[in-house]
């Protein structure tokens, strides 16, 4: 059970790479701002299911991934939109 | 090849990557969007480093607070911006950073690949006294009875770049109130985010300041979620930044540093001297400091990123 | 009935990430960022969903488990705003441009 949870964790993160590397080169500023809703997804995904078992807190860690994910791609929005 | 094995090295690569593109990056908003990403992955690694506190804080503050603080930047560069992107180091510049940058990396990787037998470490003498402060979490104790005067400086250093943030601003908006953060639209969805995730991300910061005395966790982090939820009602323009010279916000902005520094005077009653507790007390006492450390804190990140003030002061 | 959790747990993760692939997929394949947005935000917020679902199983206590959905809903809460968001400032930087 480690071991397969960890290895979709693994093949989650490539997912997070492959789209990561499609929207940091997106040409818009728009394409770049999905990059904190992947990590907010993804990287949560990622984490929850990549931790192993020596990490106390992790959940902890997940929601305030969440919050502050949510956060930035707000942060993104608004500067782009001033622009 | 074990699969965690396999799991740190693909993850290594990417925050790599993710680093590398920031760095090449061309326009100044596409490089702060990758700073960020290459934040939260960060906290990836140092979860599988089992190093939860240091996840929180990087995730946010050194990439969402800091993130914010780089986008309100890239903002007021923005007039600039175009002549800026022509202009490149020259080649001897770039040569010598990159020697200076494979010297650390060689000096990092010797340190770690090759380290002193024993390994020099002070984390069973830092374990061993823990029961006395009754602190379930190594770190809080480092950060909050071993090393309380580090902690203490840094938080006065925080005040001080908010005061030099604030010196940016011309003379006569001394003591006004910063720019407004909200769009030139008024966004449904937004407004909807800045009404229902503050009070959940409230609850969340609380719980982190609190749990952070067994737990990872602590004030730091949670001054900076709770700072970023304020951030967000600003956004949301359902606050306004607050007016700079409103006596009830510097008292809120000193006073965790105050009575840091009071506690740590009182020590002087004590035989340890400046900063010591009393035996017995010293989680009550560490767990006020924290609390109203992080009121402090979230105020001061929160009017950081909100920037100088722009706007002349209401008589 | 350790065994029957585990099960679950191993379905619900696999069709998370058969999700995420998905998403993934339509974010190279898609031609426009609208439509990129759109695989983003829905495959991969399902993807996230059916990982919870099936860690549950696998966490002790209520309280975990908690923790677990709360993390859900607020990537839920976060995606399905933020995506409003994007768009609308794509719509409006494609009518000014």
């Amino acid at each position: 059970m480690p071991e397969f949870l960890i290895a979709t964790a693994g093949f989650i993160l490539m997912m997070v790479a492959v789209g990561l590397v499609r929207i940091l080169r997106g040409p818009a500023n728009a394409d770049r701002m999905m990059s904190a809703q992947l990590l907010g997804t993804g990287g949560i995904a990622a984490l929850l299911l990549g931790a192993g078992t020596g990490a106390s807190g992790l959940l902890d860690a997940a929601l305030t991934l969440a919050l502050l994910a949510a956060f930035a791609a707000v942060a993104f929005v608004n500067s782009a939109d001033r622009q | 090849m074990t699969i965690a094995l396999a799991l740190d090295a693909g993850l290594a690569l990417l925050v790599l990557g993710v680093a590398l593109w920031t760095i090449g990056a061309g326009p100044t908003f596409a490089a702060v969007v990758g700073f960020v990403a290459f934040g939260l992955l960060l906290a990836l690694v140092w979860v599988r480093l089992a190093a939860v506190d240091v996840a929180l804080t990087e995730a946010a503050i050194g990439s969402g607070v800091t993130g914010a603080v780089l986008i309100a930047a890239a903002a007021r560069l923005r007039p600039t911006e175009p002549q800026s992107v022509g202009e490149r180091p020259g080649a001897t510049m770039r040569l010598v950073a990159a020697l200076l940058s494979v010297l650390v990396f060689a000096g990092l990787a010797g340190i770690v690949l090759f380290p002193a037998d024993p390994a020099p470490t002070l984390g069973p003498a830092a374990a061993a006294h823990l029961p006395e402060l009754d602190v379930g979490n190594p770190v809080t104790a480092v950060l909050l009875a071993y090393r309380s005067v580090d902690t203490l400086l840094e938080k006065v250093v925080l005040l001080l770049a908010l005061v030099g943030v604030w010196s940016l601003a011309p003379d006569r908006f001394w003591g006004g109130a910063p720019g407004v953060l909200r769009p030139a639209r008024p966004d449904g969805a937004l407004a909807l985010l800045g009404r229902v995730l503050p009070p959940i991300g409230i609850v969340v910061g609380v719980y982190i300041l609190w749990v952070g005395a067994i737990a990872p966790g602590g004030a730091f982090q949670a001054a900076a979620t709770l700072a970023a939820m304020w951030l967000l009602v600003m956004i949301a323009g359902l606050r306004d930044p607050p007016e700079t010279r409103l006596r009830s916000l510097r008292l809120l902005l000193v006073a965790g540093p105050a009575v840091f520094l009071a506690v740590g005077l009182a020590g002087f009653a004590l035989p340890d001297g400046f900063l010591s507790y009393p035996v017995g007390h010293a989680k009550p006492i560490i767990i006020a400091i924290e609390a109203v450390l992080t009121l402090s804190i979230a105020v001061i990140l929160g009017l950081l990123v909100a920037g100088p003030p722009e706007r002349e002061r209401q008589r | 009935m350790r065994a029957l959790l585990d099960i679950v747990t191993v379905l619900a993760v696999l069709a998370g990430a058969v999700f995420f692939l998905a998403g993934t997929v339509g974010l190279l394949r898609f031609p426009d960022s609208l439509t990129r947005l759109h695989a983003l935000t829905k495959a991969d917020n399902l993807g996230l969903g059916l990982v919870v679902l099936g860690l549950l199983p696998q966490v002790d206590g209520a309280l975990a488990a908690l923790k677990l959905v709360a993390i859900w809903l607020l990537a839920q809460l976060a995606g399905a705003t933020v995506s409003q968001m994007i768009a609308r400032s794509m719509r409006r930087d494609g009518q000014r441009a």
